[in-house]
């Protein structure tokens, strides 16, 4: 027998704090921005099946980065206090600072607990208002902490450089298919310097969109919808930007059924 | 009730427990007080008064499904509310309408509401339409104790099968007993007589419109004869609640679609009061 090794607290933390960083560094990126109506998630993900970017409540949606069993438990976590909270007290009472809130005890309770294992995961909590300047974007890295973001914001593997690459470019009213070109963009830079090209089968892209109709401004931009955005990236902006508009209106006010239709087919 | 009112503030286990997508099941287990059928009821002589919604009808056409609802609720012989919504949105593809007591009506179907969109947002993926029926019939099963004293709460479900490509209509008795009906389907104090209307009325080849205009003539029917329904308020411009489920989703005729309707039919009562005449043979 042997007695253990001192390990000093500020060591043990830094330990656990690189382990958590490893993990989520090996996943691929997230992207999240701000556009004139609402909010657009945009992440590397091949696969149809494991969502990076879900609903959570009406106007409030979840990104992660890192683990999927562990986001995964979070974001069923995030649904089910959204809905206790919306029938205790009423849907407006559901918000993205509480739910980050609750995120952060969670996350930063496990981070320094001994007896768990830190989460490889890190979190985007984002809440479309009535206007731009009401959107609400919060960044929960694995230890709790909470970070109020603007504009843009980038987790995963790589995200300083894609998150500064963001900040440069990003500006205030974008339409929808900027800020989609932009994330593309920003997602198919490698961290030596070289491009790729991201396919729309590759990406995994849902908005918060305040114009919806609907009470849940969540949607999934899937298939047609996705490919047809990506094009108009050649287009020149206004006009793509208009048939963009005039067909998102279409497929929301006169048949709302489409909409979900798409998205149950997730 | 909070999520973290208990030690650290960080969600609670049973947030983070993995299994079902059942916002009932997580209820029952972290928040059983909120679940309406878990409350005792104290003893009462007599039956309680409360507002008691009425008449509620479905039909379906090829295509989809039309459910409506009059606007009263009555407690004993007065009544209690001339404008009250018994029908509602259960989801995009579906809708419940309630006869019974009102109040306990609205909290169920509030449930109901939020259990489909709970499964839909845990899972990815909508439950079947039998599914949901299946869901509603548990929750009327735990209403059972209070229907026993008084407070009874009857639905009528209808929704569009994506999967079969056509509207359906699911009756429940009071102990959550749940059946499917063919063609057209009524509950409440006002269903006798609304049958007996569709009856004449419905055919298999109504178009959506001609559906709309026979649940309002079922409606008007059962006013006509039962106290506790009422017919459209062409006074006051309260009209029945009338909603369409079709491949597009759900969707509730606007008051001016309604009104049109409930005019043209009173117009048609003008001259001949009892509606229109079928055919002898």
């Amino acid at each position: 027998m042997s007695t253990p090794f001192y390990v000093s607290p500020q060591q043990a933390m830094a330990d656990r704090a690189e382990y958590a960083r490893k993990g989520i560094a090996r996943g691929r990126s997230v992207v999240v921005l701000q556009y004139a109506d609402g909010i657009v998630f945009v992440a590397e993900n091949p696969s149809r099946a494991l969502h990076k970017v879900s609903e959570i409540y009406d106007r409030i949606a979840f990104a992660a980065v890192g683990k999927y069993n562990e986001f995964e438990n979070l974001r069923i976590g995030g649904v089910r206090y959204a809905d206790l909270r919306g029938y205790t007290y009423a849907r407006t009472d559901v918000t993205a600072r509480g739910l980050a809130n609750v995120y952060a005890q969670t996350l930063g309770t496990i981070f320094s607990s001994a007896a768990e294992k830190p989460y490889e995961v890190e979190l985007i909590v984002a809440e479309v208002g009535e206007g731009p300047e009401d959107d609400q974007i919060y960044r929960l890295p694995h230890d709790g902490s909470i970070v109020d973001e603007h504009g843009s914001v980038a987790v995963g593997g790589n995200s300083d450089q894609i998150g500064s690459y963001l900040e440069q470019r990003h500006r205030d009213g974008m339409t929808l298919a900027e800020a989609l070109k932009l994330a593309v963009e920003s997602l198919s830079r490698d961290s030596n310097g070289g491009e790729r090209t991201l396919t729309a089968d590759q990406l995994e892209v849902a908005v918060l969109d305040r114009t919806r109709p609907q009470q849940r401004k969540f949607k999934r931009v899937l298939g047609r919808q996705l490919s047809r955005l990506l094009e108009e990236e050649g287009a020149s902006a206004p006009s793509g930007d208009s048939s963009e508009e005039s067909s998102g209106e279409s497929s929301g006010g006169a048949s709302s059924g489409e909409a979900s239709a798409s998205d149950s087919e997730e | 009730m909070e999520a973290n009112t208990r030690s650290t503030g960080r969600l609670p286990a049973a947030f983070l427990t993995p299994g079902s997508s059942s916002f009932m099941d997580f209820l029952s287990e972290h928040a059983p007080e909120q679940l309406p059928g878990n409350r005792p009821l104290p003893p009462v002589k007599g039956a309680v008064e409360a507002p008691h919604g009425t008449t509620i009808v479905a039909v379906t056409f090829p295509g989809g499904v039309v459910l409506a609802g009059d606007r009263r609720a009555t407690m004993g012989n007065m009544i209690a509310q001339r404008d009250i919504e018994k029908v509602f949105p259960a989801d995009e593809y579906s809708a419940v309408g309630i006869a019974g007591t009102a109040g306990l009506a609205v909290e169920m179907v509030r449930l109901f509401q939020l259990e489909l969109e709970h499964f839909e947002k845990v899972e990815g993926t909508q439950l079947s339409l039998e599914g949901k029926a299946n869901r509603l019939s548990t929750m009327i099963r735990g209403n059972l104790g209070m229907a026993m004293q008084g407070l009874a709460v009857i639905p009528l479900f209808a929704g569009y099968d994506v999967d079969r490509g056509r509207g359906r209509i699911f009756s429940y008795d009071v102990t959550g007993g749940r059946s499917e009906e063919q063609g057209f389907a009524a509950v409440g104090s006002g269903s006798v007589f609304a049958r007996g209307s569709l009856k004449k009325l419905h055919r298999d080849d109504l178009g959506e419109r001609q559906a709309a205009t026979a649940v309002v003539q079922a409606l008007y029917d059962a006013a006509d004869d039962d106290s506790a329904t009422g017919g459209p308020d062409l006074v006051r411009r309260i009209y029945p609640v009338v909603t369409v489920i079709t491949e597009d989703g759900f969707r509730r005729l606007t008051e001016e679609e309604v009104a049109e309707i409930a005019r043209s039919v009173h117009d048609g009562r003008l001259q001949s009061p009892n509606g229109p005449q079928a055919p002898v043979l």
